[in-house]
């Protein structure tokens, strides 16, 4: 079993019609994902490469039942895909769109909290989700993963997590849902929703945790897994040698005030009992250790 | 993006808040010229993107035009941690009776925007939160449900502000939160803000970060880019698009995605190097991106060897390859290059590669292994 999505799940594209949309929905398809189609107000009626297009996610969920949504639009319109999404009923929404200004990232977090419960948002600024031999939604490359667990890999970074599950199929260890939370400042699905249903996903015997400095999300990780997780978990977290004050591409990834660096992260791991490697590679040893004890 | 303090309190102003008339300055003489234009006495303040200007001496009371000259020639030119001071702000100066201190910026945690109001304002908020936390009220706002005046009036009385302080505050907090919001500010800070002896409360000082990525609905802000502060490979690097933080060692490290090019920096420092810097060619980078980025690095005196670690997802092994082989003759790279490449695409663009590998392009199957190759190769 994967986490939040599986081979039954619908997914619909808004921003199909785009040239990243169209080149990430045919590699989706390819994978075995079930794309139902994509979204342009205007351009209802035609397909990309043979994926319909529908007017909007409603009427693409009235045609087909999609159940969730992979977002590609540029940042203006991903506050109105995202409520679009919402309204429509979606239960899962992937926003792989980088760049979306932050205040209206808070605002689409809670008017989702508040008045669409049912609706889990994945990103901004997020690779997606994959659950390997099952389906792919957003940008991760599907062959560096290998299917079948046992373990599930969360991540606040694209390009590590396509590095974490790379380790671990090198190793020939398998993964049951690699989720990747995205590095912006309000992400929709954080560390403490992955660890919690990892930790409910019998498939799942042991997680990945892959973090960066700035903010205090995995100190609160941390927290959780001492108090919540009885899987074992294994963490790197991306950014010690990262000076002071300079924001490391990622809005979220800066070390400011004396808070959010890495070490105080790595300690906070530790002591919540996780096994914490200084680089992915050693992450991926580690992960292997505890797999053979599985 | 930083905003200096003037720009800051243009900023407000333009959101309907109290602020001092004054002029920007960038030799004594303009200063001298925008004291006798404004009268004395003024400030002279210092406009650096960093704090303690007091401290370092970069915020003086000039009583006459004299003091004016004096201080502008001491000011211009001064090293605040780092931050020369290029341009001093001439102010009217104000009487104060009270300091105080508000904000606000995003709580990360709670996932709302935070407020903070301390009737101790005029030092570090830091130094507050650490000596005196009570001394700071602060309220969480929703961003759906935003900021009513009565919240205003709740915090207000919180923060145990005196009767003379609250219209005044009122009216400027809500503001503030308008500036925060509408201008897609990541941080608004009045510090002072200041009750003057005749009941008036009044922005003394501004500190505004403005955020990048809402620059699409904020066209007005393409002036606030133009004066951030940046050494020349940070300037060279922005004009390509491409994020880049320069850093004291001699392994230049270009890599795809944030924490892949942070987790570079790290490997590189675990096997005894040093690190130029930080460089992401983000994702979906093309070959022109590539190229463009192997200039930047090319350019640094004191890169030694270039590490390019790319693992690829929505950024094309193929594409990596032909950037590589084109900016190796488009310009004469020179220093050795170290690649790894995995991910979508990535035997193609080691194929590519395979003809033109030799002393100066080396190809490395892992992180790790790459990293030492790129290390050894400073040492010569």
């Amino acid at each position: 079993m994967a986490i939040f999505l599986d081979e039954t799940t619908k997914v619909v594209y808004q921003g199909l019609t785009g040239s990243t949309g169209r080149y990430y929905g045919n590699l989706n398809r390819e994978y075995g994902t079930n794309i139902v189609g994509g979204t342009h107000p205007k351009k209802a009626g035609t397909d990309v490469d043979g994926m319909p297009i529908f007017a909007s996610v409603a009427d693409a969920k009235a045609e087909t039942g999609c159940n969730a949504s992979c977002v590609f639009v540029p940042p203006p319109a991903v506050k109105g895909a995202v409520m679009e999404a919402a309204e429509a009923g979606m239960e899962l929404v992937v926003v792989i769109t980088e760049g979306v200004p932050a205040h209206d990232e808070a605002w689409f977090y809670n008017k989702l909290i508040t008045d669409y419960p049912g609706t889990r948002l994945l990103g901004p600024n997020c690779p997606g989700i994959i659950g390997p031999g099952k389906a792919n939604i957003g940008i991760t490359a599907g062959h560096i993963a290998k299917a079948g667990g046992p373990v599930g890999v969360v991540s606040r970074s694209g390009t590590l997590t396509y590095q974490a599950v790379y380790e671990l199929k090198e190793k020939d260890i398998g993964v049951t849902t690699s989720v990747g939370i995205g590095g912006d400042p309000v992400p929709g699905t954080n560390f403490i929703d992955c660890l919690a249903a990892f930790e409910a996903d019998p498939e799942t015997e042991a997680i990945m945790m892959i973090g960066e400095i700035g903010g205090s999300a995995e100190e609160e990780a941390a927290e959780y897994i001492k108090a919540n997780v009885t899987k074992p978990v294994v963490s790197y977290i991306a950014g010690v040698t990262a000076p002071p004050g300079k924001k490391m591409g990622h809005a979220g990834a800066i070390v400011s005030g004396g808070k959010g660096t890495a070490k105080a992260k790595m300690e906070a791991l530790e002591d919540a009992g996780v096994k914490v490697g200084l680089n992915p590679t050693e992450a991926g040893d580690l992960m292997a250790e505890i797999v053979k004890t599985l | 993006m930083d905003l200096f303090e003037y720009q800051g309190k243009q900023f407000f102003a333009e959101y309907g808040m109290p602020v001092s008339p004054g002029k920007i300055a960038f030799s004594v003489d303009e200063a001298v010229a925008a004291a006798e234009e404004l009268g004395t006495p003024v400030m002279v303040k210092a406009q650096v993107h960093t704090g303690g200007r007091g401290k370092a001496g970069g915020v003086k009371f000039a009583a006459t035009v004299d003091d004016v000259r004096e201080h502008a020639n001491n000011i211009l030119g001064l090293d605040i941690k780092g931050h020369i001071v290029k341009r001093v702000w001439i102010e009217k100066a104000s009487d104060i009776a009270e300091e105080y201190y508000a904000s606000f910026t995003l709580d990360r945690s709670a996932k709302k925007h935070l407020g903070m109001l301390s009737k101790e304002g005029g030092v570090e908020i830091e130094t507050v939160a650490e000596e005196n936390p009570d001394a700071i009220a602060k309220i969480w706002v929703d961003p759906v449900v935003g900021l009513s005046e009565a919240d205003v009036r709740g915090w207000i009385a919180a923060a145990n502000l005196p009767e003379a302080a609250v219209e005044g505050s009122v009216d400027i907090l809500q503001k503030l939160y308008t500036a925060y919001v509408e201008g897609d500010a990541d941080m608004v800070e009045i510090n002072p803000l200041i009750l003057t002896p005749e009941g008036v409360v009044h922005v003394l000082d501004a500190k505004v970060t403005l955020d990048g990525n809402s620059e699409f609905r904020h066209p007005d802000y393409e002036q606030y880019d133009a004066t951030q502060t940046r050494d020349e490979r940070e300037a060279a690097a922005h004009a390509k698009g491409l994020q880049y933080v320069g850093l004291d060692g001699s392994v230049g490290v270009i890599a795809n995605g944030a924490g892949l090019a942070m987790s570079t920096l790290d490997v590189v420092n675990q096997v005894g190097g040093k690190p130029a810097n930080f460089l992401d060619i983000g994702g979906g980078a093309n070959a022109d991106v590539m190229a463009g980025a192997l200039e930047v690095i090319n350019n640094d005196p004191n890169v030694k060897s270039i590490f390019i670690n790319i693992f690829g997802g929505i950024t094309r092994g193929e594409e990596v390859a032909e950037g590589i082989i084109e900016a190796m003759k488009r310009v004469k790279i020179d220093s050795p290059i170290v690649i790894r490449l995995d991910g979508t695409n990535a035997q193609q663009g080691r194929d590519m590669l395979e003809p033109h590998l030799g002393d100066a392009l080396m190809m490395e199957p892992t992180m790790l292994s790459a990293a030492e190759k790129a290390v050894s190769l400073v040492a010569g």
